[in-house]
């Protein structure tokens, strides 16, 4: 069995009388692709922004790599090496793929020019936002000096997920990242998120399209009423099934062994 | 299914987008060149009034529209850099002259240099108090510089109702000047708006704090959520334009060594106006420093070629007027072109 990277045990976070997370737990391992689906309500994004940071628990523990951390905001958890794309991507629109890929992180210029006037260093972003883009087999970008306002959304959403593996060094979270796309360009990211995975960066895969869970995903973490129900594969169990958990319809199978972790 | 899939992607390769019309492009262009639109506008207006009129393009106007530039053309770089960010700034002149009548007044008293350093002081802690304002407590632009405009007005009456004279001395430095070419007048408040100018462009351009100006002032969401701290870029421009604006009570004393409180009573829109003809988006995010000093000179420029093909001044203030409105329209129809 393969190393847990990130792992949260019996999370709460309330919000006066609602309880968006109810004693959750969460765990991915390394190199995986982890879909995590449930209705609306059942407290997933919830459980998802304490990971990234955006959310500070109640209750309850975050571990990676088996350490304690406490994310206190989204920064605290980007210098630990989780990145997460939102689902609004944030991103500038006006400035270009380069800066935005480097938003927030730009290559200084050597020397007193960068430590001192804080110049950036356009040229050396320019060259590895397209290094990381030919990495990730990204052809659909004809210009690194494009703004982004001028691409298609599933462009965009393919640059999200670009700034994303080049920080996330330990995990990459996205949120619904197929929610806005065509048929092509879904499958576009969910090729890009098989190769991230496939280089050994697991990837949390929030997402309410079943068919694109069943087709990444090599486990199923399954949200429902504030905490995780189980977790299960995809080859074990049909579309339905999954549905019928995730709703309540069908009751939710024990934890097997070799899936739980 | 993916058949299907494999031929309209054969049937469609990564042609470049040729749906635009001609003026889909030429909008386009202005949109990503922000300074193209003022600087041909510029132009055609230096190019016009030379045509209509005898003394526009001599050495003795167009060194005067240069000098008359330095104050709105200093102030409305602060504007320029709190619009970027998605705020507007109503207190810019009463900060401007507050500072410029505590500077003469404790110039008779301290000395000149003691008296310059506190003005530099009151105007980066007038700009500190409305970006903490704005960043800590998230209250609107409009509304705290609109306060501050109004606090500011009272407590220059308060302070003095007078006007202020100020002795030669390092305080009318910006007034010096020489003649370059032979006849053409320059004044040392004239490179130092110039230069404003260019350090201002560097940094908004070149450095990592411009770029996250920018990101803060396009969506500052993201740009929090890329780890930049936006209350702290936030509170770097105001304070930083409040500096600006000490420049600009520098400037002032380059025109003219006599202040009072009823002194640039409009600077507030006449900066307004210079940016939004300077092709900067009032939504924030997008323009250029130098723009807005080209806005600047082209309301300048407006005005001395109306005067001098003997048009009523009003007229100025009408054409000035459709030119804001046709600038903010510009900026309006190609953001939604860009979409």
């Amino acid at each position: 069995m393969s190393e847990t990277v990130l792992e949260a045990r019996n999370i709460v976070k309330r919000y006066g009388h609602v309880t968006a997370i109810n004693g959750a737990d969460f765990d991915l391992r390394a190199g995986e692709v982890l879909a995590v689906i449930g209705d609306n309500g059942a407290g997933k994004s919830s459980l998802i922004k304490v990971l990234s940071g955006d959310v500070i628990p109640d209750s309850g523990e975050v571990l990676l790599d088996g350490q304690q951390v406490h994310f206190r905001s989204p920064h605290d958890a980007q210098l630990a090496g989780i990145e997460t794309v939102y689902q609004d991507l944030a991103m500038a629109p006006a400035l270009d793929i380069a800066t935005n890929l480097f938003l927030g992180r730009e290559i200084k210029r050597k020397g007193p020019l960068g430590s001192i006037l804080r110049m950036i260093d356009t040229k050396e972003m320019r060259k590895q936002s397209r290094k990381q883009m030919d990495d990730l087999g990204i052809t659909t970008l004809q210009s690194i000096t494009q703004p982004v306002d001028s691409l298609s959304g599933g462009q965009r959403q393919t640059v999200a997920v670009a700034r994303a593996a080049a920080f996330g060094r330990r995990v990459v979270i996205m949120d619904e990242p197929t929610a806005a796309l065509g048929v092509r360009e879904s499958k576009g990211v969910l090729d890009l998120i098989k190769r991230i995975s496939g280089s050994g960066i697991p990837v949390v895969l929030i997402s309410h399209d079943i068919p694109a869970v069943f087709e990444v995903a090599d486990r199923i973490h399954i949200h429902r009423l504030g905490r995780r129900t189980t977790v299960v594969r995809p080859q074990d169990h049909t579309m339905n099934e999954v549905v019928g958990i995730m709703t309540g319809a069908l009751p939710a199978p024990p934890l097997k062994e070799e899936v739980a972790s | 299914m993916t058949g299907s899939l494999k031929t309209a992607e054969e049937e469609a390769p990564e042609a470049p987008d040729t749906s635009g019309t001609r003026a889909a492009t030429i909008t386009d262009r202005i949109y990503r060149n922000p300074v193209l639109g003022p600087l041909g506008a510029l132009v055609i207006l230096i190019i016009a009034f030379s045509i209509l009129t005898e003394n526009f393009l001599s050495v003795d106007n167009t060194s005067l529209i240069l000098q008359q530039s330095v104050v709105v053309g200093t102030l409305a770089l602060g504007q320029t850099i709190i619009i970027l960010t998605g705020g507007i700034d109503l207190a810019n002149g009463a900060i401007m002259v507050l500072s410029s009548l505590v500077i003469a007044q404790l110039a008779m008293d301290i000395g000149q240099w003691p008296a310059m350093f506190v003005g530099l002081l009151l105007c980066a802690l007038l700009g500190a108090i409305s970006g903490l304002l704005v960043s800590r407590l998230r209250l609107p632009p409009f509304i705290v510089t609109l306060g501050m405009l109004t606090i500011l007005q009272a407590a220059s009456r308060l302070y003095t109702k007078e006007t202020l004279l100020v002795d030669e001395g390092p305080l009318t430095f910006l007034s010096k000047g020489g003649y370059l070419f032979g006849q053409f007048q320059i004044t040392v408040g004239v490179v130092v708006v110039l230069l404003s100018v260019a350090v201002l462009h560097f940094a908004l351009t070149r450095t990592s704090w411009g770029r996250h100006v920018y990101a803060v002032g396009n969506n500052d969401l993201a740009a929090k959520r890329t780890g930049i701290n936006v209350q702290r870029v936030l509170l770097s421009v105001y304070v930083l334009a409040g500096v600006l604006y000490f420049l600009a009570a520098l400037q002032a004393f380059g025109r003219s060594p006599a202040t009072s409180p009823n002194a640039f009573p409009t600077a507030n829109l006449d900066t307004i106006t210079a940016v939004v003809i300077g092709g900067t988006s009032l939504f924030g995010g997008r323009g250029t420093v130098l723009g807005s000093y080209l806005g600047a000179l082209i309301v300048l420029v407006l005005q001395s070629g109306l005067t001098q093909a003997g048009i009523d001044p009003l007229y100025q203030n009408i054409v000035t007027g459709v030119l804001v409105i046709a600038a903010v329209a510009l900026d309006s129809i190609t953001r939604r072109k860009a979409r």
